[in-house]
């Protein structure tokens, strides 16, 4: 065990668990499209197809019910596949192996099987993508019993979690936000480095109001809370990390501190993230609340491409600066 | 193909095996085709009269090969093995079925006999089948992989997905396509605009046969043939079996849309008594036997409804069980 750090891009904190899962774990593979010789659409996987070779580094063709019905095939039959979606948005020609089939052979089948398969999906706005690169899925996976949900925010994350996620005997749906690639931080060098579900993560505290959010909504809470602590205002930036199983404990105790809750998601705002989290703290802890709880989402709008139409309707540092001073 | 003849490589025993299973699948369906009503279970779907598609491909490959079924799938349970007492409790809804009544009709599984599953969504196996096949030949198992889909199925993009990459991977899976003419009410004419749908095989650069799917030994030497083909490393093969459904798409169905005629003239060409009579002209059996078998084929479907009716409801203190290996808090009401 290794103490040591390295500061890295959240890509390359992927690709580095990844790449040590691999080495310990002959039955890790990967596939997708573009992943091998390319090095995937984003890079996170360059260099994998020189280290493993193509029998565990495999492009595909373009078939997405393809790729994710052999990675569940796979599973099924004791291997620990990893299938890239390229884009979020190529989730919807592949529903069916993810919803129907992954998701439900464990319990349908009465327990017999397990489905160790690990579902990387890059998604949300920031490279001009537009209404079918840029979506934020994540919410609807959160609705559908037998899928584990992670989401991390930064390249720390990026690695424990995917660590635990390839270790892990159920279907994992990994969310990385394109944004959060290029973000770069301290990473443990550590091979055991794993972080488990359900744990949230404190970015900043304070007793002022309390900001849940996901993804590359985590940076904008975190610059928010920052320059809102110039003004006296403490807020404490909570990160759930995993979706499904999601740490109620530490989102219900920070409201029991604050009183004040805003929750910050970048998908669409009916049937979203926020919502099921604004609907928990609802039913679980009304009593704590002292205001109303705000949410701040992408409207239900498809995204657009110009960057300054993008810019107006998602999540901002400035917007959620504001509407936490309106709160207080 | 001449298939009057047995296979040499089956013995006595192993031609006479074959006849049970079919006349085993055939009498389960007539008992669940009567139950189901009792046991208010509208979907279920019966393999009466495909019964030689199921018994002659398993016959193909070996206990540790793999298939994947569809929501027709109590035939493939039988003809890879499984347990018919097993399978009838599952069908009622038993904790002591395959699934421990998670699964119901359309999700029988046996893993330990890598029968991975009969399937409610038409055309979802052979996806799956992709991954079981590549996991076999990232191991060098030798293992191949039959995955069985319907006329319907094959007009599902999941279908052209699967074909494309087994052959581009050269992947031990074998595609057992079961053309029973209707997709529930749908004649495969309108739903398609070539009769044969093993041509498409030339299409994604692998082999496409046709075969009589009510004659047992035609699908078997055919499986073999692919079988033999796929562990070698040859890659996949369609086999389109020919055949027809001799009840509705469910028990429930009035089956208005298939006339009469068309339905007696299948009938005439029962896959058991094609086979049946087989074994006769072979002097492999005689009607003392087939008398005995048909006996204890009854018997031991009998004992299945005994089974089932014994087993306990599931527990619904479980009914939150084995969604995940590794379990999670997920609240509840």
């Amino acid at each position: 065990m290794t103490t040591e750090t390295i500061k890295m891009k959240g890509s390359d904190a992927i690709k580095l668990a990844i790449e040590e899962e691999m080495e310990r774990d002959e039955s890790v593979f990967i596939m997708g499209e573009d992943i091998g010789q390319y090095g995937g659409a984003f890079s996170v996987t360059a260099g994998l197809l020189e280290r493993f070779g193509p029998e565990r580094v495999r492009d595909t063709p373009i078939s997405e019910n393809a790729i994710l019905g052999c990675a569940v095939g796979a599973a099924m039959a004791g291997m620990r596949p990893i299938a890239e979606v390229m884009f979020a948005d190529f989730l919807c020609v592949c529903m069916e192996m993810i919803v129907n089939q992954a998701a439900k052979a464990r319990y349908m089948y009465g327990g017999q099987v397990n489905v160790p398969v690990t579902i990387r999906v890059p998604f949300g706005t920031g490279i001009m993508g537009a209404a079918q690169h840029s979506q934020s899925f994540e919410s609807w996976f959160m609705h559908v019993p037998g899928l584990k949900i992670v989401l991390p925010s930064d390249a720390s994350d990026f690695k424990g979690l995917m660590k635990t996620a390839i270790r892990d005997n159920d279907p994992v749906m990994f969310f990385e936000h394109k944004r959060t690639y290029y973000y770069t931080n301290e990473v443990p060098l550590d091979k055991e480095f794993m972080i488990p579900f359900g744990q949230a993560r404190k970015f900043t505290e304070g007793d002022d109001v309390t900001i849940v959010a996901t993804g590359a909504m985590v940076q904008e809470s975190i610059i928010a809370a920052n320059k809102l602590k110039e003004e006296n205002i403490q807020c404490e930036v909570i990160d759930p990390r995993t979706l499904v199983p999601l740490d109620k404990k530490t989102i219900l105790g920070s409201i029991e501190k604050t009183g004040k809750l805003v929750i910050v998601d970048e998908g669409c705002k009916t049937c979203s993230v926020s919502a099921e989290i604004a609907a928990l703290v609802a039913e679980e802890g009304f009593q704590y609340l002292k205001r109303n709880i705000v949410r701040i989402n992408t409207p239900d709008v498809p995204i657009p491409y110009a960057p300054n139409l993008e810019r107006e309707i998602i999540p901002s540092a400035k917007l959620i600066q504001n509407q936490v001073k309106n709160l207080i | 193909m001449n298939s009057d003849e047995l296979p040499k490589e089956w013995s006595s025993e192993e031609s006479i095996n074959i006849y049970k299973k079919m006349l085993m699948i055939r009498e389960f369906e007539t008992r669940i085709t009567k139950d189901a009503g009792k046991i208010k279970s509208p979907l279920v779907h019966p393999y009466t009269g495909e019964e030689a598609i199921a018994v002659g491909a398993c016959a193909a490959i070996n206990e540790e090969d793999y298939i994947t079924s569809t929501h027709r799938g109590h035939g493939h349970f039988i003809a890879k093995d499984g347990d018919v007492n097993l399978l009838m409790a599952e069908i009622y809804g038993k904790e002591g079925g395959i699934c421990k009544g998670r699964g119901g009709s359309m999700h029988v599984a046996d893993f330990s006999k890598n029968m991975l599953g009969a399937n409610g969504i038409v055309g979802a196996g052979p996806p799956l089948a992709l991954g079981v096949a590549l996991a076999s030949k990232m191991r060098n198992e030798g293992k191949v992989v039959l995955t069985f889909f319907g006329d319907g199925a094959s007009n599902q993009g999941m279908l052209h997905e699967s074909m494309n990459l087994a052959a581009t991977w050269k992947l031990p899976v074998i595609f057992i396509l079961e053309n029973n003419k209707y997709g529930w009410s749908t004649p495969a004419q309108t739903a398609t605009a070539v009769e044969d749908l093993s041509l498409r095989a030339q299409g994604y650069g692998i082999k496409g046969v046709i075969v009589d799917g009510n004659d047992v030994i035609e699908v078997y030497k055919s499986t073999k043939e692919a079988v033999d083909l796929a562990r070698k490393g040859g890659g996949s093969t369609l086999i389109e079996c020919k055949t027809f459904r001799w009840q509705g798409q469910t028990t429930t169905d009035a089956d208005k849309y298939r006339s009469n005629e068309e339905k007696e003239e299948w009938k005439k060409r029962c896959p058991i008594e094609i086979y049946k009579k087989r074994l006769i002209r072979g002097e492999i059996i005689d009607q003392t036997m087939i008398k005995e078998i048909e006996e204890k084929t009854l018997e031991q479907v009998e004992l299945s409804v005994k089974f089932s009716k014994k087993s306990k409801k599931p527990d619904t203190g479980t009914v939150l069980d084995d969604i995940y290996k590794n379990p999670i808090d997920i609240g509840g009401n």
